[in-house]
């Protein structure tokens, strides 16, 4: 256990070194910040000199080595576009993103979960054949027209919900604000948590049928069906628990690109997360912000991948057995 | 207790409502692309930045709605008569800051000092002033190293801080993007302007709030008693924000919403021109073009070319297709009310493609040739299609144009190494005065002219006109100067201009607010119908 658990951190470590130099090699392949920094009509006297104060003259080794050496402190240095500390730039805006994956992985999971049931045990129902018609927009439509449809519908056509941002926000402490706690941030959730979570739905929706329709045909349903069982219990208690385990899995890595794809949904609804501010960095060519957020991102792979893979290992014995 | 303490909280919050939806008759909810970069008045010389910082702080000088310098925190502003490298300018009295401070000179003597420290990026707008100093509490007097007429016409973005302030905050210092943290001044603001800076998030809300004693109180309409100011990066998103009644003031609407917007009841679309001129430039400088199939010689070097590429281009379609009408098409490289624009120069060159083939058959290129046009894709409105556009008439008359865009950080790096053949830029003349594009985009480039003549064009003839501008005082006499610069380098072809950008407001159907040629929306002006 010991052996495996030193083993993966090493391959975790080699991962994220990997990230660090291409993060790295973005201060020196990306466009030249120093054009952002001065105006149009700083000298090229005053450009070299901003050159040298930021270090940007070292031989390349050096770079990286004071690079990965601060990065390991969470020390991302000064963004280019904002003049503040990367990391409390993007400690302050962490909880948006957060608070949005969390709520469209809850929707994708809990909608996913009870639709793919429905269309496993309803199989030619016309519901289910038009849940299964309209699902196929969910993987097939990109996700920033989805947002904008939603806009278009909700927000311009009803005005029911608010088409940008992230209404008003509560702090609770210093570190976390929520939307949650307010009406206006609880609406404005809703449209950014659909677009976000819409393709996860469709996914989760998908492999829950699949795995139900499996696992009904199997001998011990039939058992069950002919103990006399009520029809309910073995549904929910008997076939879609087994159908979960795969479901978890998906879920758990889902849950990493959520967070690293909600590039896009923050974009089409201006939400104040991570993902937006990644954006944003990419136009100024803001390096030290776009190489933290993608040693963020890594970093969040990373960790839910060592995490299941030590699930893997407690919850399946024979992996354990191996090594005797 | 329960129901009582409940009782109290509706109670409480009945009267917030009520209070809030008194407030919100006034609050402005304002959107745009782009946020602020930092509320140190002189880290920056970014049009966004500025108009924010126009809220809150003050300059001596600012340009209306018509482009007129009208009085700020300065009364009255002349040269003397005795000493023509001394301006004076007459303070504003009872001017108090936000926090308190009252205005005097010695804050303006701080405030430039301060805009002269090497880390100031408004340093090179007055880099002109040698000496500044305060004559009496409102009196200040500053000397330029030679006559220099036009030194006002620098100074309206220069805002003015609180000595006092700025020292206690320790924030005497410019902020340095490579000095450790960021400055107190970065976030918090204490000018003079009619605004207070209540809370600033970057990138995600930034809201202002009525300053009771506002020295221009009883001068301007001051309607407004909030604004919330927020960035929204996707176009439809913003057109979508609008058309809902989530913003009140959306100062810059996608080209291809404006008709959409326009159509709507609830919402108009107010335009002008944009103080921002759209052309290409060509390398004809060097011995030969990096990107042409042509070796051993420039094309670019024969004026038939140029004039032959200039008549080539249909610019009104462009203007019809690309910009759908939101562009005024150009022949010059100024805007209507920069001093020395002339209609007749301005005038766009008709398309005659016989013409131009003629002219290339003449320059001995009947076959054509081909090279490489660099545009950016997310700098200029519509960028990328001007450049296609231009690629296929190009094409008619044998120019074989490939087109590459791309994002403008990229773009300007390659451009200001004087690397690029063929390129897309954009140019605005924040000093209202010919001089300005003269000395950036035409002047010989040397290292201390012709920052941005990437053109290797160089004329001993026009470098001699211009140079006389800054120093030559009798106006009668320099605007003369001025044209006559202007016929060489339009009979030269130096450039190829293709439109003035218009600029679009979108706001709500009962808010009155003219549109300021260089985007900067002052809320002090703003009115409800």
């Amino acid at each position: 256990m010991l052996a495996m658990l030193i083993r993966r951190l090493i391959q975790s470590i080699v991962v994220m070194l990997v990230v660090a130099f291409i993060a790295f090699s973005l201060f020196q392949f990306v466009g030249d910040p120093i054009n952002n920094m001065v105006g149009q009509e700083a000298s090229a006297q005053e450009r070299a000199e901003l050159r040298e104060r930021l270090g940007l003259n070292d031989p390349i080794p050096i770079q990286f080595m004071r690079f990965v050496g601060n990065a390991a402190q969470g020390n991302f240095g000064i963004s280019y576009r904002m003049a503040r500390p990367v990391s409390a730039v993007i400690a302050e805006r962490l909880p948006a993103t957060l608070e949005l994956a969390m709520i469209s992985a809850f929707f994708a999971l809990s909608m996913g979960i009870g639709l793919g049931v429905y269309t496993a045990l309803k199989r030619s129902g016309v519901l289910s054949n038009f849940i299964m018609t309209v699902s196929l927009i969910g993987v097939s439509l990109p996700t920033f027209l989805i947002g904008i449809l939603l806009i278009y519908i909700f927000a311009v056509e009803l005005r029911w919900l608010p088409s940008f941002g992230r209404g008003q926000v509560v702090r609770i402490s210093d570190w976390w604000t929520t939307g949650l706690l307010t009406p206006s941030g609880r609406a404005s959730l809703i449209l950014p948590a659909i677009t976000l979570g819409l393709f996860q739905l469709t996914l989760i929706m998908r492999l829950v049928r699949a795995e139900m329709l499996e696992v009904l045909r199997t001998d011990y349903i039939k058992f069950a069906r002919a103990r006399g069982l009520a029809q309910r219990s073995i549904h929910f208690h008997h076939a879609l628990k087994n159908t979960l385990l795969p479901v978890i899995t998906i879920t758990g890595l889902q849950l990493g690109t959520i967070i690293a794809f909600a590039i896009i949904t923050e974009t089409v609804f201006q939400w104040p997360g991570v993902g937006l501010l990644f954006i944003n960095a990419i136009r100024f060519v803001d390096v030290p912000m776009m190489s933290a957020y993608l040693v963020l991102i890594a970093l969040v792979f990373v960790v839910i991948n060592l995490i299941v893979d030590v699930l893997y290992f407690v919850v399946d014995p024979r992996l354990r057995a191996t090594k005797h | 207790m329960t129901i009582t303490l409940r009782a109290v909280v509706s109670g409480v919050a009945a009267t917030a409502l009520a209070l809030s939806t008194a407030v919100s008759a006034e609050t402005l909810r304002w959107a745009n692309v782009g946020d602020s970069l930092t509320f140190d008045p002189h880290a920056q010389n970014h049009g966004q930045t500025h108009t924010i910082s126009h809220q809150v702080y003050d300059s001596l000088i600012y340009s209306d709605h018509t482009g007129a310098q009208t009085a700020g925190l300065a009364t009255d502003w002349y040269i003397l008569d005795d000493d023509p490298e001394v301006w004076e300018f007459q303070l504003r009295e009872g001017v108090t800051f936000h926090e308190g401070q009252s205005l005097t000179a010695d804050d303006v003597v701080f405030s430039f000092e301060r805009a002269l420290q090497p880390n100031s990026d408004m340093r090179p707008l007055i880099n002109t002033i040698v000496e500044i100093w305060a004559e009496d509490d409102y009196t200040v007097r500053m000397r330029t190293d030679g006559p220099n007429p036009l030194l006002a016409n620098n100074l309206t973005n220069l805002f003015i801080m609180s000595r006092e302030w700025a020292e206690a905050n320790n924030v005497t210092e410019v902020q340095d993007y490579s000095g450790g943290e960021e400055n107190y001044a970065v976030r918090n603001a204490n000018g003079t302007g009619p605004y207070r800076l209540v809370s600033r998030e970057a990138d995600v809300r930034t809201e202002m709030e009525l300053f009771e004693d506002f020295w221009g109180m009883d001068q301007y309409p001051l309607e407004v008693s909030r604004i919330v100011f927020t960035p929204i990066q996707s176009g439809s998103t913003r057109a979508a924000a609008i058309l809902s009644g989530e913003i009140d003031f959306l100062q810059d609407p996608p080209v291809q919403d404006v008709n959409r917007l326009q159509a709507a009841n609830d919402i108009v679309v107010r335009n002008a021109p944009q103080n921002r001129s759209i052309f290409f430039g060509m390398d004809q400088g060097r011995s030969e073009l990096r990107t042409s199939n042509i070796q051993g010689e420039n094309p670019f070097a024969d004026r038939r070319v140029r004039q032959a590429m200039d008549l080539a281009i249909d610019r009104n379609a462009i203007q019809r297709i690309v910009m759908r009408g939101q562009s005024a098409p150009a022949g010059m490289i100024a805007p209507s009310f920069v001093n020395g624009y002339e209609e007749e120069l301005d005038r766009v060159t008709g398309t005659n493609t016989a013409r131009a083939r003629e002219l290339m058959a003449e320059a001995g290129y009947e076959d054509g040739f081909s090279v490489t046009m660099t545009c950016t894709n997310d700098r200029y409105i519509e960028d990328e299609g001007i450049c296609q556009a231009v690629t296929g008439m190009l094409g008619q008359i044998g120019v074989q144009v490939n087109l590459n865009a791309r994002p403008n950080s990229i773009h300007f790096a390659e451009l200001q190494n004087g690397e690029l053949d063929f390129y897309l830029l954009g140019w605005g003349v924040p000093t209202l005065d010919s001089h300005y594009v003269f000395d950036f985009l035409l002047e010989t480039k040397t290292d201390n002219s012709g920052a941005w003549n990437f053109t290797g064009w160089s004329n001993e003839e026009f470098d001699a006109l211009s140079r006389q501008l800054p120093t030559e005082t009798d106006l009668e006499r320099r605007n003369e100067l001025i044209a006559q610069a202007w016929r060489i380098a339009q009979e030269e072809v130096v450039y190829l201009p293709i439109h003035h950008q218009v600029l679009n407001w979108a706001m709500r159907s009962d808010v009155v607010m003219d549109v300021h040629p260089e985007d900067q929306p002052m809320i002090k002006y703003l009115t409800f119908e």
